[in-house]
């Protein structure tokens, strides 16, 4: 699958320190006043778009989205000695993905260690950490590998404030490359948001290129909560020009990718690659296609949402999971409740079938393309 | 931290001894010192100081089981019999530690220092957790089992690598043995050498199960060998051998040398709840054989044998037990006091626009239903809202 061109971007801050619970945190559910407007992972749109701040004379490089979670870490690992990275293959090998590539040389194994082999222990561990004060990012290997630790995840990461009334706190960070186009053999390729969603406590957060990956794992790691961050595995490889460390927008929003006229296109992670792809083939037909990259699945940003579906009339929601009983079916009953009125045509989820994840020369037939979204748009009456 | 890469065994490979380390016999005699094992026995002081928890503890358990029965409380796990086990491994605990229990735990954590209300808060359905846990240093009694043993090898991991000399004690069940968590709680603790002190309480049953049908090991002391830390099976009807081996165990690890697993051999003498039936499961002649190995009456026998406790002294100690009860009974005969906007208020740190909605649909909820709906005041603050901008 050949990418377009992509410009991760956002306005921001340029911010190596770390911060932790903003001052004067603006009211969330003031739909996108005082929020950047998101700029273009896409082709620009010529509008509006506040640009990347950058140090003066920085020059923009490619820069991975391994590269730079990798930065990430190591800029946490820097700034807070309670910050701990611990998990499977972590340390000498720096990761299955590279993503803790050189921490453990740099930071030592006090800070960067290799676990035992055992989900449920690294997250139950980390839970222990974080309630005598530490900031544990661990490392999930691959998605279906988290489901040994759904009980410690579930049972007592969500749980641990509510339980306490708020006495114990659990800043800790849950990284889970997750979803598939990867060719990844059986249990390596797997959506898991909606389990996770699913669960009061967590925060659920994803990033779509290079500029969010840093930015979004600073702020999960400098959170109060525990966040689940999932990180696309097809995206690891692709590269942004950007200039680290970088900040965007805060995680809990989402962000306009590509402005649009006809009809908005809800993605996160992996499928915003796929919607920006949508938007120029429809292009091509005249479609004007707005694309909204949601980053935070858990809280869900309605007022961003809102706004853009008030816009438009229409809104599909993408996402590789299965459809039913997926992310998607929250999203569609969000904004069909709030913007019914608004509405031209239903909203439509275009998704993975309902089927286990298939093996690499099945995926693709499995996974949504901009061919099955544009059809899927096509069956929606547009004279009315 | 590189000592976690050691590729030489750490620990003597040998099994534990069957003979479960103890000091007083059922009847309140002395046992042979072999038996000892090498470890102290408690001084007399000490050992008065224990006689008066235990009975706090029992007369706790024996209350708050017949205000559950009168349903002043939704349920309640008594570990009534056990409490040679709750109090003698509390008790060891330092001032900074931290303690991870489990549901049964309840004379664990009034050992520890909890109000009964803050205890009990929880079991009458006030909120999931009563008492304060920063405060205390105990964690919230886990209900899912054996989960609670991995947050305290984590917290105990925090506590090597800073160097202080905190050490973890985590309760759990014969039964929870046979939990995954409890496996990689076990081995996480040993590969880490994490100043963790892991004590089975084993009852015999797991609700009904008994531990035959359970486990396949001799005994469970003998899982610590496999993995590379010491085990210890101790009479957890003796409290003086409870206390003396859990301390030993602390200081073990407090000197580095890591975790340790404690077998406390011990019975429920009453239902798992009150809303088992322990009929079903065992018989009348087991129980009695257990209840001629009570911790409290061979303690007292034996202080009484040693002239360091008269009639004078039982009965005052019996006196401050009733005055507890008398408390319990005042705390669970009043009326919970709960903010029902309290729900939202503790789910984040900062208030999510979807908590925001709903807590003002219970509000008008409230409102519609009149003063009586509101006989407490919504006064519970709420988080901030959440940030908009990173670093901003």
């Amino acid at each position: 699958m050949s990418a377009p061109a992509t410009r991760a971007s956002a306005a921001g801050a340029q911010a190596g320190a770390s911060e932790r619970r903003p001052a004067a945190p603006a009211e969330a559910q003031d739909a996108s006043a005082g929020r950047p407007q998101g700029d273009s992972q896409g082709q620009p749109q010529g509008h509006s778009q506040a640009q990347r701040a950058t140090a003066p004379g920085a020059r923009p490089k490619p820069v991975t989205m391994t590269k730079a979670l990798n930065t990430a870490l190591r800029d946490a690992l820097a700034a807070d000695d309670s910050v701990v990275i611990f998990g499977e293959d972590v340390g000498r090998l720096g990761g299955v993905f590279r993503v803790t590539d050189g921490l453990r040389d740099e930071f030592g194994p006090e800070r960067v260690w290799d676990s035992p082999l055992a989900e449920a222990g690294i997250i139950g561990t980390a839970v222990g950490m974080a309630m005598a004060g530490m900031r544990p990012v661990v490392e999930m290997q691959f998605d279906a590998f988290s489901y040994p630790a759904f009980e410690q995840v579930v049972s007592h990461v969500a749980k641990m404030r509510n339980r306490t009334k708020g006495r114990v706190e659990l800043p800790l960070v849950i990284r889970i490359p997750v979803a598939g186009d990867i060719g990844g053999v059986e249990h390596h390729s797997d959506s898991s948001e909606a389990y996770w969603c699913a669960t009061p406590g967590l925060t659920v957060v994803t990033p779509s290129n290079s500029a969010d990956a840093y930015s979004m794992l600073r702020e999960a790691i400098d959170a109060q909560d525990p966040v689940i961050f999932m990180e696309p595995k097809s995206r690891y490889w692709s590269k942004d020009a950007i200039e680290l460390p970088v900040r965007t927008e805060s995680m809990y929003c989402a962000r306009v990718v590509r402005e649009g006229t006809d009809v908005t296109l809800l993605a996160y992670g992996p499928t915003v690659r796929t919607a920006l792809e949508t938007a120029e083939a429809g292009a091509q037909d005249g479609l004007s296609v707005e694309v909204i990259d949601l980053r935070s699945l858990s809280p869900f940003d309605d007022a961003t949402v809102t706004a853009s579906v008030r816009k438009t009339g229409r809104a599909a929601v993408l996402h590789e999971a299965a459809q039913f009983g997926g992310y998607g079916a929250e999203v569609a009953a969000r904004v069909t409740e709030r913007s019914f009125f608004h509405l031209a045509a239903p909203v439509l989820r275009i998704t993975g079938f309902d089927i286990p994840f298939p093996s690499p020369k099945l995926e693709e037939f499995h996974l949504p393309t901009p061919t099955r979204i544009l059809d899927a748009l096509e069956t929606w009456e547009w004279e009315l | 931290m590189e000592r976690m890469t050691i590729e030489l065994p750490r620990t003597a490979r040998a099994l534990p001894h069957t003979d479960p380390v103890s000091f007083i016999d059922p009847a309140g005699r002395p046992v042979e010192p072999g038996l000892h094992a090498g470890y102290t026995l408690p001084d007399a002081q000490t050992l008065i100081r224990f006689y008066r928890r235990m009975v706090r503890a029992r007369r706790f358990e024996s209350q708050v089981t017949a205000l559950t029965r009168q349903g002043r409380l939704a349920t309640y796990p008594s570990a009534f019999g056990q409490e040679a086990c709750e109090v003698g491994a509390a008790s060891a605990l330092a001032e900074d530690d931290w303690m991870f229990p489990t549901y049964r735990d309840s004379a664990a954590i009034l050992t520890r220092g909890a109000e009964p209300g803050d205890i009990l808060g929880s079991f009458r359905g006030d909120w999931h957790c009563g008492y304060d846990s920063q405060g205390l240093r105990t964690s919230p009694q886990a209900t899912p089992l054996a989960t609670q043993t991995l947050h305290a090898v984590g917290f105990a991991m925090a506590a090597k690598l800073r160097g202080t000399q905190q050490a973890t004690l985590t309760f759990i069940g014969d039964g929870a043995t046979s939990e995954g968590d409890a496996h990689e709680a076990f081995n996480f603790a040993a590969v880490w050498q994490t100043p963790t002190v892991f004590f089975i309480q084993n009852n015999q049953y797991a609700i009904s199960v008994p531990l035959r049908e359970q486990s396949n090991a001799t005994m469970l002391a003998d899982k610590a060998v496999g993995y590379g830390m010491p085990g210890v099976r101790v009479d957890g009807n003796d409290i003086a051998a409870v206390f003396a081996v859990v301390s030993a165990a602390f200081e073990r690890a407090r000197r580095g040398e890591g975790p340790t697993l404690v077998e406390g051999l011990t019975y429920r003498l009453e239902a798992h709840t009150n809303s088992d039936d322990p009929s079903r499961y065992r018989s009348a002649e087991e129980v009695d054989i257990w209840r001629t190995r009570d911790p409290l009456t061979r303690l007292e026998a034996y202080l009484r044998s040693a002239g360091d406790l008269d009639d004078e002294s039982v009965a005052a100690i019996a006196a401050d037990a009733e005055d507890l009860a008398a408390h319990v009974r005042e705390l669970m005969n009043t009326e919970a006091q709960v903010d029902p906007t309290e729900i939202f208020a503790h789910v984040y740190a900062h208030e999510r626009p979807q908590l925001r909605e709903q807590r003002a649909l219970l509000e008008a909820e409230l409102a519609a239903a009149g003063p009586a709906a509101l006989s407490q005041p919504t006064t519970q603050p709420q988080p901030a809202p959440e940030p908009q901008r990173a670093g901003a």
